[in-house]
C-alpha cells in the first residue's frame, strides 16, 4: 500500500538559513505521528509545505499518490490542517466560520449541514455556535480550528502544536479528541511537549536543525535512552567502596550516587547497551548480604533521548 | 469559480460585522451631500445633469476608498488567517478576487444609495439620464481601480494604518499626474510624449469625460486595466509574502 504521506529530500532555505534539510519520510494508513523537535527546528516549515502553503526549495511532497507540485488542489483537499496558533476569523461566529470553510471546500449544501452537525457534536461546540469567535476561550477557540480541520473528514489530519497555550484540563481534552479522530486517519501532530507523544502517538519523528535526527515507535526510542534498563537502588549501610564493587558487577556501565544521608545510599546503576541488569545485581545483594530498601528499573524516558539527541546538533552548530 | 464566491460572500458580510460598513456609508453619503450640494453649487448653478455630484469623486474616492481596501490583507496576515485561507484548497487568484470584488461590490451599494440626488434632479428637472447611468458606471468603474490599488497594497504590510496610507499617497499620485503642476514640471524639459503618457496614467484626465455622460472605449480600456494590473500585482505579492513565511 502506498503512504498516505511521502516526503522525500525536502529542502527549504530562507535566503541564507536553511530551516529544513534533505528530510524524508513516509507515514502510513492509521499511524499517529509525532513531529518531535526544539523550537525552531523546522517543525511548522514541514507541516506549511505538506500543507501547499510554502512552496519548497527542494525535494518532493506525495498526499495520498497525490504530487503537491502539480495537483495543490487536490492535495489540500485531501488535508486537514490545524495551523500554529489556530488561527481563525475572530470577527465570524464558529457556524458561519464551518460554513464557509465547508463551502471553500465545495461540500454541497446538504452535506455542508450534516457534516458540520457532526463535527460540533463531537467538539462539543453547540452550546457556542452564535457567540463570535474573539469572545471564545482558548480551548474553545482550538475546538473550532480542530472542526475546521477535520470537516471534510480527510484522509489526512496535520495539527501543529495543538496542545500550545492551553491549560492542563484542555490540553487533556485536546489529547482525548485526538486520539477518538486517530482511528481511520493519518495524523501528524507537532510538540514539544514529550507525555503528548506517548500519549497519543504510535510513532515519533525527533527533528533538529532541519534533518531527522530519530524515527520510531516511542517506546523504542525510549529504549534508547542511557538510563533505559537502569537499576535504582536504595541502601542501608554496607561498606564504604559498595559503589564501586557495584560497578564491578557484569553489564553494569557506571553507577551514579543520587542522594546520600547518613549511611543510606541511594544509586544508579547504568546498563551497558542492551543489557538487562535485574538479575545480576538482586544476584550481588543476596551474595554480599546488603539489604535493599528500594529497588526498581528504569524504562529510560523520550525526554532523555529527546535532549541527547537535539543537544549533539545544537553543541554541532555553535562549534561549526 | 464556487470558492471564488464563497471569498466574496465571507468578505462582503465582514464588512457588516463590525460597524465599519454603516459608518462607511453614511459619511459616504454625507460626504457626497456637501460637496454636491455646497462646493459643486448643486441648485445655484441652474443645470439639470450631476456634474457637481460626479466632479468631486475622485477626491472623495482618494480619502473613503483606502479604508475600505485596507483590511483585505493586512488583517488576514495579522492574524494568521492567511495560512488557514491559503491552505483551503482554493488558488491565490481566486482569494484575490474574491476579496476584490467583495470591496468593489459594498461600494457599489454605498454609491446605489446616493439615488436620492438622482431623483432629486429628476423632480427640478429634465436631465439625461442616460449621462447619469454612464456616470454612475464611470464612478464606479474608478471605484475598482482605486479598490485594486488598495487591495494590493494591503498585501505588503500586516498595519491597517501603514496600508492606509501608502494607499493614499499612491493614489494621490494617479491623481496628481493630471494635474497642471505635475504637467508643468514635466513639460519644462521631458519630451512630450512623457508628459503626455504621465499625464494620461491620471485618473482626472479618463474620468473628465465620463462625469459629464460621455464613455468612451480607451476610457473604460484604461480602468479596467488599472484594476487588471493591480490585481495581478496582488497576487504576485500574496505568493511572495507566503513564500516569505
Amino acid at each position: 500500500m502506498q503512504p498516505a504521506v511521502a516526503v522525500r529530500h525536502l529542502t527549504k532555505d530562507f535566503g541564507a538559513l536553511r530551516a529544513v534539510d534533505d528530510l524524508s519520510f513516509s507515514v502510513g494508513g492509521g499511524e499517529v505521528v509525532g513531529f518531535l523537535g526544539p523550537n525552531g527546528a523546522g517543525k511548522s516549515t514541514t507541516m506549511k509545505m505538506i500543507t501547499g502553503y510554502l512552496a519548497p526549495s527542494a525535494g518532493e511532497i506525495e498526499v495520498c499518490g497525490l504530487d503537491l507540485s502539480r495537483e495543490p488542489l487536490a492535495v489540500k483537499a485531501a488535508i486537514g490542517y490545524l495551523p500554529e496558533g489556530a488561527p481563525l476569523y475572530g470577527d465570524m461566529t464558529p457556524r458561519r466560520f464551518l460554513d464557509f470553510v465547508a463551502s471553500v471546500r465545495g461540500m454541497a449544501p446538504d452535506v455542508r449541514g450534516r457534516r458540520i452537525d457532526a463535527v460540533v457534536d463531537r467538539m462539543a461546540l453547540r452550546g457556542v455556535l452564535d457567540q463570535s469567535i474573539e469572545t471564545l476561550s482558548k480551548g474553545f477557540k482550538r475546538r473550532v480550528g480542530l472542526a475546521q480541520a477535520i470537516l471534510h473528514d480527510p484522509p489526512v489530519l496535520i495539527l501543529d502544536e495543538p496542545t500550545d497555550g492551553l491549560d492542563p484540563n484542555q490540553k487533556h481534552e485536546v489529547r482525548e479528541l485526538i486520539r477518538d479522530i486517530a482511528a481511520d486517519k493519518v495524523i501528524i501532530v507537532s510538540t514539544h511537549i514529550l507525555e503528548e507523544v506517548e500519549a497519543i502517538c504510535s510513532r515519533a519523528v525527533i527533528i533538529a536543525g532541519g534533518r531527522l535526527l530519530a524515527d520510531g515507535r516511542p517506546a523504542e526510542l525510549a529504549s534508547r535512552s542511557q538510563f533505559h534498563n537502569a537499576v535504582v537502588l536504595v541502601l542501608r549501610g554496607g561498606p564504604a567502596d559498595l559503589p564501586e564493587q557495584l560497578a564491578a558487577v557484569p553489564g553494569v556501565a557506571r553507577v551514579e550516587i543520587l542522594d546520600e544521608a547518613g549511611d543510606t545510599r541511594r544509586l544508579r546503576l547504568l546498563a551497558q547497551h542492551g543489557r538487562g541488569l535485574l538479575e545480576t545485581v538482586t544476584d550481588k545483594l543476596r551474595s554480599a548480604g546488603w539489604q535493599a530498601d528500594e529497588l526498581y528499573v528504569e524504562q529510560g524516558r523520550l525526554d532523555d533521548v529527546f535532549r541527547q539527541l537535539t543537544l549533539e546538533v545544537a553543541g554541532r552548530e555553535t562549534r561549526s | 469559480m464556487n470558492a471564488m464566491l464563497t471569498v466574496l460572500r465571507r468578505e462582503l458580510a465582514a464588512y457588516f460585522y463590525t460597524p465599519l460598513a454603516y459608518v462607511f456609508i453614511v459619511i459616504f453619503l454625507f460626504l457626497n451631500g456637501i460637496f454636491t450640494f455646497y462646493l459643486g453649487q448643486f441648485f445655484t448653478r441652474g443645470q439639470a445633469d450631476l456634474l457637481p455630484f460626479f466632479q468631486f469623486h475622485p477626491y472623495l474616492y482618494l480619502v473613503l476608498i483606502p479604508p475600505v481596501a485596507m483590511r483585505l490583507w493586512a488583517e488576514e496576515r495579522k492574524t494568521g488567517t492567511l495560512e488557514l485561507l491559503m491552505t483551503l484548497p482554493i488558488t491565490t487568484g481566486q482569494a484575490v478576487v474574491g476579496k476584490f470584488l467583495a470591496a468593489w461590490l459594498f461600494t457599489a451599494v454605498a454609491l446605489a444609495l446616493t439615488f436620492p440626488i438622482w431623483i432629486t434632479v429628476s423632480y427640478l428637472g429634465n436631465p439625461d439620464h442616460g449621462a447619469i447611468v454612464a456616470g454612475y458606471l464611470g464612478s464606479l468603474l474608478m471605484a475598482g481601480a482605486y479598490l485594486a490599488i488598495g487591495a494590493c497594497i494591503s498585501v505588503l504590510t500586516k498595519s491597517q494604518v501603514i496600508a492606509f496610507v501608502l494607499s493614499v499617497v499612491v493614489s494621490f499620485l494617479f491623481i496628481v499626474s493630471g494635474l497642471p503642476i505635475v504637467l508643468d514640471f514635466f513639460g519644462a524639459w521631458a519630451p512630450a510624449w512623457l508628459a503626455q503618457a504621465v499625464a494620461s496614467l491620471s485618473f482626472l484626465r479618463h474620468f473628465e469625460a465620463i462625469q459629464t455622460g460621455v464613455i468612451e472605449l480607451p476610457d473604460i480600456v484604461y480602468f479596467a486595466s488599472m484594476i487588471g494590473v493591480w490585481l495581478y500585482a496582488n497576487t504576485v505579492l500574496v505568493e511572495a509574502k507566503k513564500a516569505a513565511g
